[in-house]
This record gives structure tokens, sequence and C-alpha cells, in this order.
């Protein structure tokens, strides 16, 4: 033991010496390295009072390389420009080539695709052709790329800061001083949390959108000229987003960097760019201004875009489903709720992530569950579907007692829930064809062999609008949209009468996602079917859903008919949400960051309160001694609207 | 419905009656096409598995024959009547070599197989077993993991006397604990997927659980494992026989024959002898290895790519 000790100890002397000489020399190397930056750096300067383009596509080209060696073009001749100061928006669907044109800024291609022609200048260099020695040097300190998810990109056993300040520290452009100094500057205005401090953390100890903006801060430490933005929001919730977009547009401004903003949601675009480029399979539909293409678009393919954005959430946009199919009892209805993970020895959850929840679902209707994410949205799915069984609590379904473990369940009673996971990737089995996914529920529910399940599945394709020819297909052949509808079709085909649809448009495209909702809304219409429809998207749900249930922290915040609901008198939560979905209008950004209240920003730790309301440190009408110490009553407005907060409704109106 | 309508059919309307249409991720993927590093491994492994089968009625000599009997023949160098030369008891190296590729490849395919079947079936059982049941497999499975494989081979095969049977099945225990591993990390990663959770709240039972929905996920790096395995295998076998313990003289195989030649390095007339199974045993490995490199190539699937 002592022995081994020692040896220890001998290792980590022998370390530190050599780490000592290590960074003699690279103290050496920084100084040499930031002699010759710095000659650059003037250099570049006198160039940009000339020429102030920081990037440059010219008729670039990407082909694909397919399995037989032909190739098959991906992006198809594109020309834009990228001016020092300046915000240029890429905007297309998945598949239209944007993320890969703008990896063309760093001299990067995917895997699987190549250079074809055309050329890519950054400072008035073309990085296409250049040898990975060449671009690492430019990588970091002329060119920064943020992915979409921060999660990701930062090493999950490695400091923050020492992460943050890395890129700079290697190429030499500062010393660690200097990029601690940068960081913290960049923290500051990026409005962190504790900026003194944030940077000693670990990537887990800190929350979603405060990673992402910590990406920004790591993009920027280097000052690099342009900065490459791959769809930094896409997976935020819109509180948080509209945080990360202050803070990436305020920073973009302060540095004066150039940027390249990859998204496919107009909304956000209008907020943050300068200029926007329409993209579709790899050709320039149009590009302009950003106030020319939002307030008068001239391709078709930009008004298709342009039509495809989401109203904004408010009452009155619901397509009212019928009331043909209603009767006495509600379909399936949860009662007083408590649900959690693991397992404590008095018999309750360890971790409690629903409390007193009550929801009714009519047949033929639609309840819409919204929330942040980490709120219990998906818990309650799982409840329903008899996935995690409560622990108080029962469920009803057509009036009559259900088993809350699914082991228990009949198959009949199976039959009538099911449920539609939210990645089509993951949800269908990669080694199925079409007609055995969908054919197997229709087997096992209602026996039907051979041609008569044959002529059932076609009957599924056709009712999720896909050519029937996709039955031989296996998953991988179709596009998320498609995917996205056979998920769908499998759970139609067991014939039910409530689907449980979790998130099911969030991964697709805007228009796609549209698409999908349409067809549940006829089938709604033709079959009589209930869904509980479960999203962070507010305006899908708004224009679908009779009924929402605003859930935060696994309780229920506010609940009633959705016109109700999106009106007020509103539960500051729900107000909050409403009012950060993102308009597609220049300068929303900028109104609404005045007029919201500083403290309802994101969530820093969402967590179930025994007593008191748990939004009440974000809540803008909060009463100190008494919103966190007792519960919040039920406020009841009219039609079983219902609010849970201290306030009087009347404050809460208007 | 007209080929028309049906493309059209579920692309969105659009007003000017152009259409968008979405890309699906992948083309339909052809049929499996080996690449030509995979047609010279597939004709290698094929003309061994001929050798295999019918390398005794085609052999000039028999196993012990002796080409030259009135001479004193011993690692003689190629030259008529010994296209390979003779080895150190002046046998024929060419029939001896034919003789025991049979049983090389054999008992390795054996035990191989032995080996997968133990294996995945404890290990995707483990997988989908309740956390108890798993932890007491697993453990005893690390267990035997731990021991290094040549010298629980040598113990076993010294308790119980060698013979082709002990071979098979020494080396299929053996490398079950390797398959059960993999197959068992396979199960559960295969066990959290959606699809398998879709399967459940349909209330489908265990077993189609297991040879609908994870079966067909797991086979495919599976199969490329299997490959690799058989290679190990014959590694295995052929470094018992030339310690002695694996297939018993007179019989061949080609470990024991690189084991008896060895004395060519040293004083005979020609390297061949020795070099012959030796090159025997490379071959047939490499060649099995660039087939499995284009099927695990070819699979594709998010689970193979990271094998």
């Amino acid at each position: 033991m002592a022995a081994a000790k020692k040896s220890a100890k001998k290792t980590a002397k022998k370390a530190t010496a050599k780490k000592a000489v290590a960074s003699k020399a690279a103290k050496k190397n920084t100084a040499t390295k930031a002699k010759a930056s710095a000659a650059k750096t003037s250099a570049t300067k006198s160039k940009r009072n000339m020429d102030d383009v920081v990037f440059e596509a010219r008729d670039l080209r990407i082909h694909a390389i397919r399995d037989d060696g032909s190739e098959l073009p991906i992006v198809k001749g594109v020309d834009f420009k990228v001016r020092r100061g300046e915000v240029v928006a890429l905007i297309g669907e998945s598949g239209s080539g944007k993320t890969t044109i703008s990896l063309s800024a760093l001299g990067y291609c995917k895997p699987g695709l190549q250079f074809a022609g055309g050329e890519a200048l950054l400072m008035g260099e073309n990085v296409i052709g250049k040898t990975t020695e060449e671009l690492r040097e430019s990588r970091g300190e002329k060119v920064a790329y943020l992915a979409q998810s921060a999660a990701a990109t930062f090493n999950p056993s490695i400091l923050i800061n020492e992460q943050v300040t890395e890129a700079p520290v290697l190429h030499g452009t500062k010393t660690q001083e200097e990029a601690d100094a940068k960081a913290l500057q960049l923290y500051k205005a990026l409005e962190l949390p504790d900026p003194e401090n944030i940077g000693s953390r670990y990537p887990h100890q800190v929350s979603g959108g405060q990673l992402q903006r910590l990406m920004a801060a790591m993009a920027l430490c280097g000052e690099p000229d342009l900065l490459v933005l791959d769809e930094p929001t896409t997976a935020l919730d819109v509180t948080t987003q509209i945080e990360v977009l202050k803070a990436f547009k305020g920073v973009i401004k302060e540095e004066g960097a150039a940027a390249i903003y990859v998204t496919h949601d107009l909304a956000v675009v209008a907020q943050i760019a300068d200029h926007i480029v329409v993209l579709y399979n790899g050709e320039i539909k149009e590009a302009g201004p950003v106030d020319t293409i939002i307030n008068s678009p001239q391709h078709p393919y930009t008004k298709r875009l342009m039509a495809a954005i989401k109203p904004l959430p408010e009452a009155g946009q619901g397509d009212g489903s019928s009331d043909d199919y209603l009767k006495d009892a509600p379909v399936l209805e949860v009662k007083d709720i408590d649900a959690g993970y693991g397992k404590s020895s008095d018999g309750k959850p360890k971790v409690m992530v629903l409390k007193d929840v009550n929801v009714a679902i009519e047949r033929g209707k639609t309840v819409g569950i919204i929330g942040e994410s980490g709120c219990g949205k998906s818990t309650l799915a799982r409840v329903f579907a008899g996935l995690l069984p409560p622990s108080e609590g029962e469920i009803m379904l057509d009036g009559q007692g259900l088993a809350p473990d699914l082991k228990d369940r009949s198959r009949e009673e199976l039959k009538k829930i099911q449920f539609v996971y939210q990645m089509a990737d993951t949800a269908l089995n990669p080694r199925q064809q079409i007609k055995d996914i969908l054919g197997r529920p229709v087997e096992f529910y209602s026996g039907l062999s051979g041609k008569q399940r044959r002529d059932r599945v076609n009957e599924l394709l056709e009712m999720v609008e896909l050519p029937l020819a996709f039955a031989d297909r296996y998953p991988h052949e179709l596009s998320g949209g498609q995917k996205q509808r056979v998920n769908l079709a499998r759970a139609l085909a067991a014939d039910p009468e409530v689907v449980l649809c979790d998130e099911v448009t969030s991964a697709l495209d805007t228009i796609v996602g549209a698409n999908v909702i349409e067809l549940l809304k006829g089938l709604r219409k033709k079959t009589g079917v209930s869904y509980v429809f479960i999203s962070h998207d507010l305006s899908t749900v708004a224009s679908f859903a009779d009924e929402i249930v605003v859930l935060y922290a696994g309780r229920v915040a506010e609940q009633g008919p959705t016109d109700q609901v999106l009106s007020p008198p509103y539960h500051p939560y729900t107000r909050l949400l409403v009012s950060s979905v993102p308009e597609a209008r220049v300068g929303w950004l900028e109104d609404t960051m005045a007029r919201q209240e500083s403290t309802a920003g994101i969530a820093g730790q969402v967590q179930l309160t025994e007593v008191g309301c748990p939004f009440f440190e974000r809540c803008p009408l909060a009463i100190k001694g008494t919103c966190d110490t007792t519960n919040p009553p039920q406020r009841v407005d009219k039609n079983k609207h219902v609010i849970e907060c201290h306030r009087e409704l009347s404050e809460l109106g208007g | 419905m007209t080929k028309k309508q049906e493309i059209e059919h579920y692309v969105a309307p659009y007003d000017e009656g152009v259409s968008f249409d979405e890309l699906p991720d992948s083309e339909p993927t052809g049929r499996f096409r080996l690449s030509w590093s995979g047609w010279l491994g597939a004709s290698i492994v094929a003309f061994w598995v001929f050798i295999a089968i019918f390398g005794p009625a085609l052999a000039p000599l028999g196993e012990n024959d002796l080409p030259f009997p009135d001479d004193y023949s011993e690692f003689q160098s190629p030259r008529e009547g010994a296209w390979l030369g003779t080895d150190v008891s002046d046998r024929d190296i060419l029939s001896r070599l034919m003789y025991g590729a049979g049983r090389t490849i054999g008992i390795a395919f054996a035990a191989t197989v032995l080996a997968y079947f133990i294996g995945v079936i404890l290990g995707i059982g483990a997988a989908i077993s309740s956390p108890r049941v798993d932890m007491v497999v697993s453990r005893i499975n690390d267990a035997f993991l731990s021991l290094p494989t040549i010298m629980l081979g040598l113990v076993v095969v010294a308790a119980v006397g060698s013979s082709i049977p002990v071979l098979i099945v020494t080396a299929g225990v053996i490398y079950a604990t390797v398959v059960f591993r993999l197959a068992r990390a396979l199960g559960q990663e295969i066990m959290v997927m959606d699809f398998v959770e879709a399967a459940k709240v349909r209330g489908e039972g265990r077993w189609w659980i297991i040879t609908r929905e994870i079966w067909p996920n797991a086979a495919m790096p599976l199969l490329t494992d299997f490959g690799l395995r058989l290679i190990y295998v014959i590694l295995f076998i052929s470094s018992l026989s030339f310690l002695g313990l694996g297939v018993q003289p007179p019989q061949s195989d080609w470990g024991s024959m690189v084991r008896e030649n060895l004395g060519a390095l040293s004083y005979g007339q020609s390297v061949i002898p020795v070099l012959a199974p030796a090159l025997a045993i490379a071959t047939l490995t490499v060649a099995i290895n660039l087939v499995v490199d284009d099927i695990s190539a070819h699979s594709g699937g998010k689970l193979s790519k990271r094998l």
C-alpha cells in the first residue's frame, strides 16, 4: 500500500516536471505565435477597411458520393456574402443543404461529401482544398462553430472555463490570463448567473439554456471573424430560447463579429438576422434583407415557408372538433394522480414528478398538455399508458376503473389506449418492413391475417397519406415526416379510442409538422378518436386542442377550455409561456424583452415543492410569505377554467 | 390511383402547383455486394472450406505416408513428389495440410457455434431478466472471463485428456463468456429503445420481444463478431496444438504442424515446412476478416456502426 502511494507520488512528480517543461515550451511557442498573430491582425485590420466581406461563397458546389461511386449534387452553385457585423441566415427545410453550406466556411465536408467546385472565401482566402494543418490554424481563430446541442459539444469531465478558453490559448492568440478575462467578460455579456464562478463548474451543473450560452462564449472567446451557428435554439423551450436569442444578439453586436445563422424557423430569423438566404434542395431560391423577405416574400417557396409559420397562440384558433362522439363518461380520466420514480421505504416514490393531477379526456376531443421540459408532461403520458403506475389516485377508462400497471390490463383495454413516440427514428424497429410494423398490431388486436391484414395495412397507409408502395420499405428509407406518419399509423392500427401523442411534431420541420397536425385533425373528425397532445409548442396546441392543461413542476398551474386558458385571466406562468412564443416580426424580441419582467427568465431548477407554489421564484406577481409557504388555492373561472394561484382572478386578468 | 397521383399524394398541396417533397434519410439499400477485397476474402475462405471438405480425398498421399520411404528425408525443400517439402518425420507437408484443414476449421467452427449458442441465450436472457438474476449470471461470467484463456484450456485439457470433443467444448465454453458480454450489452441497449417499449405497451409477450424486436437488431453485430470469434478460436486451438495439448499426433492440424516442424527453422533445408501451415492459418484469418468487414459495412445500422 505504502509502496503504491510512493510510486504514485513519484509519477505525479514526474508529471509535474514534464508539465513544467511543456508549459515552458508552450509559452515560448505562444510568444512567437502571438507576435505573428499580432502582425496578422494588423494586416487584416487594414484589409478590413478596404473590403469588409468576411465570408463569401462563390458558385459553391458540393456533391455526395454514392456507394457505387456516382455523384449526387447536394449544393448546386450557391453565391452569397457575409459582411462584418452582419448576421446572414440560411433558411430551409432539412435536406436543403443549409448545414452543408455553413460548414464549408470551416473548409469542412461531412463524410461522404466532397467539394465539387466554386470557392469558399474566408477573409479573402479560399478554404477549399486547404490541408488539415492549415484549416486548424483558421478554425477557432478566424471561424468558430456552434452546434445545435450544447450538451454534446461540451466534454462532461472538463471544467467549463477550461473548455471555453481552450481555443485561443491553443492557437496562441491569448495567454491563459487574457483568455480568462475575455471569458469573464463574455459570461457577463451573456447574462449568465454568477459569472465569476460559473466557469469552475462542470457542464452538467448548469442548465440547458446556460450551457447553450456558454457554448457561445466558447465560440467567441477566440474573437473569431466569423461565427457559424447551426440551429442553436431549436431544441430549447420558448422561454429559454428568448433569453438565448437576446444574449446571442447582444454579444454579436458587441463583438462586431459576422455570423452565419442556420435554422428552419423564420420567426427566429426575423429576430436575429440582417440578411436571409432561402434554400431549397441545394439552391438559393431567394435572398435579401430581412425586412424584404419577411414582409414581401417573392419566391413561391419563401411564401410557403411564411405560410407555414404558426400563428400566435391566441383564443379562437381551434378548429372546433365535433361533439358527435360525446358520451356520458369521458373516455379516459385520471383522478388525483401522484406519480414519480424510484421507491422509498414508505412506499412513496423517491423523486416525485406529478402531484394532484386531474385530467378527463372526452370522446373525439383533444387535451393539450403544455409546459417547459422537465415539468412532467411525458410522465403523465406514461401514467395513462400504464408504463408508470401512479402512487396515488386512479385511472378510469370509459367510466370504469383501469389497472394502473400495463401488465394487469386486458388486451381489449390495451387496444383502446395507444402511444405515439416523439422520435420516429427509435420508435420504429429498423429491421422490420413497414407492412410488418403496421401489420403486427392489426394481427395482434383484431386477429386479421393474410389478405385481410394486407388490406388493412393499405387502408392505414392511405389514412396517413402515404403511397402504398411504402409497405415494402424499411424505416430508414423514409423521410422524417413520413416515418412520423408510419408511427402514427401504427397507433391507429389498433383502432384505438385514445392516442397519446408525445411531442410528435417537435422533431419535424415546420411544414412537415403542420401537415401531420392536419392529418390528426382529419382523423379526429372521421373516426372520433381522442388525443392527448403533449407539446412544448404552444402554437400547435392552440390550433388543435379543445382543452389545455398547463403543467409546472408536476402540478397543474392552469387548466380549462383552450380559448379560456389562452385569454385573460392567465396564470402568471401561462402568460410567460404565451408571451415567449416568437413572432415573425422584426423587432419583436426587443419589444418583448422590454415588456417582460426580468425575474421570469429561464427556469433555474424546476422542482416539485411540498408546500408553496413551485413557480414562486420566477413569478412577477409572487407574494412573499404566502406563495412560498402555502399551497395556492384553486380559483375557478367560468366553464371549468381553473387557475391555481394566490392572486385573485381580477388581479390576473387584463 | 395512377403513379403520378400516388407520388403527389403525400406532398402537401402548394399554391402554384410546384411540389417540394421531403427527402428520405437514405436511398433504398441495394442487395448486399462484396467489395473487391471482400471477394478476395470470400474466395480464399471458399478455397479453404473446399480443402477442408475434400482435402483427404484429393491429397496426393495419405496423412502419414512417406513420399520417399527409402531416403532419410527430414525437412526437404519442395520437389517432385512432395510439393511443399517434408516434415520432421519425413511425411508430405502438402498432404498433411490438406488433412489438417478439415480438423482445424471444423473444430473451430463447431466451437464457435457452441460459444454463440451458450453466450447468446444467456446474454440476451440476462439482459431481459430482473436485475438480480442478471447480476448473478454476469458475475459468474466475469469470474470465468478473468481467467487467461490459454491457461484455462491447458488446465482442462491436462485434467480430462485431449480429444476432439474435449477441445470443442473447452473452446466453446471459454469463448461463450466473451459472447455473453457482447450479447448482454447489445440486448440491454436494444431493450431501452422506444420500439421495444411500444411492443410492451401493445401487450406483446417476452418471446415475441426477444425473437422479433431484439434478435433481428442484435443479429447483424453478432454475425460480424462471429467471424472475428472464429479467428480467435482457430488461434486458440492452434496454440493448444502448438503446446502439444491440442490435436494429438499422428493426426495433423495446422497448429501442431507448426510446432512439429519448428526444427526446420534451425537445421532444415528449407523453411517451407513450418511456413506453410503458418501461412494457412494467416490467410484464413485475414480472409475471414475481409468478409466480416464488408458485412459490417453493409449492415450499416446505428448499432453495428458503433461496433
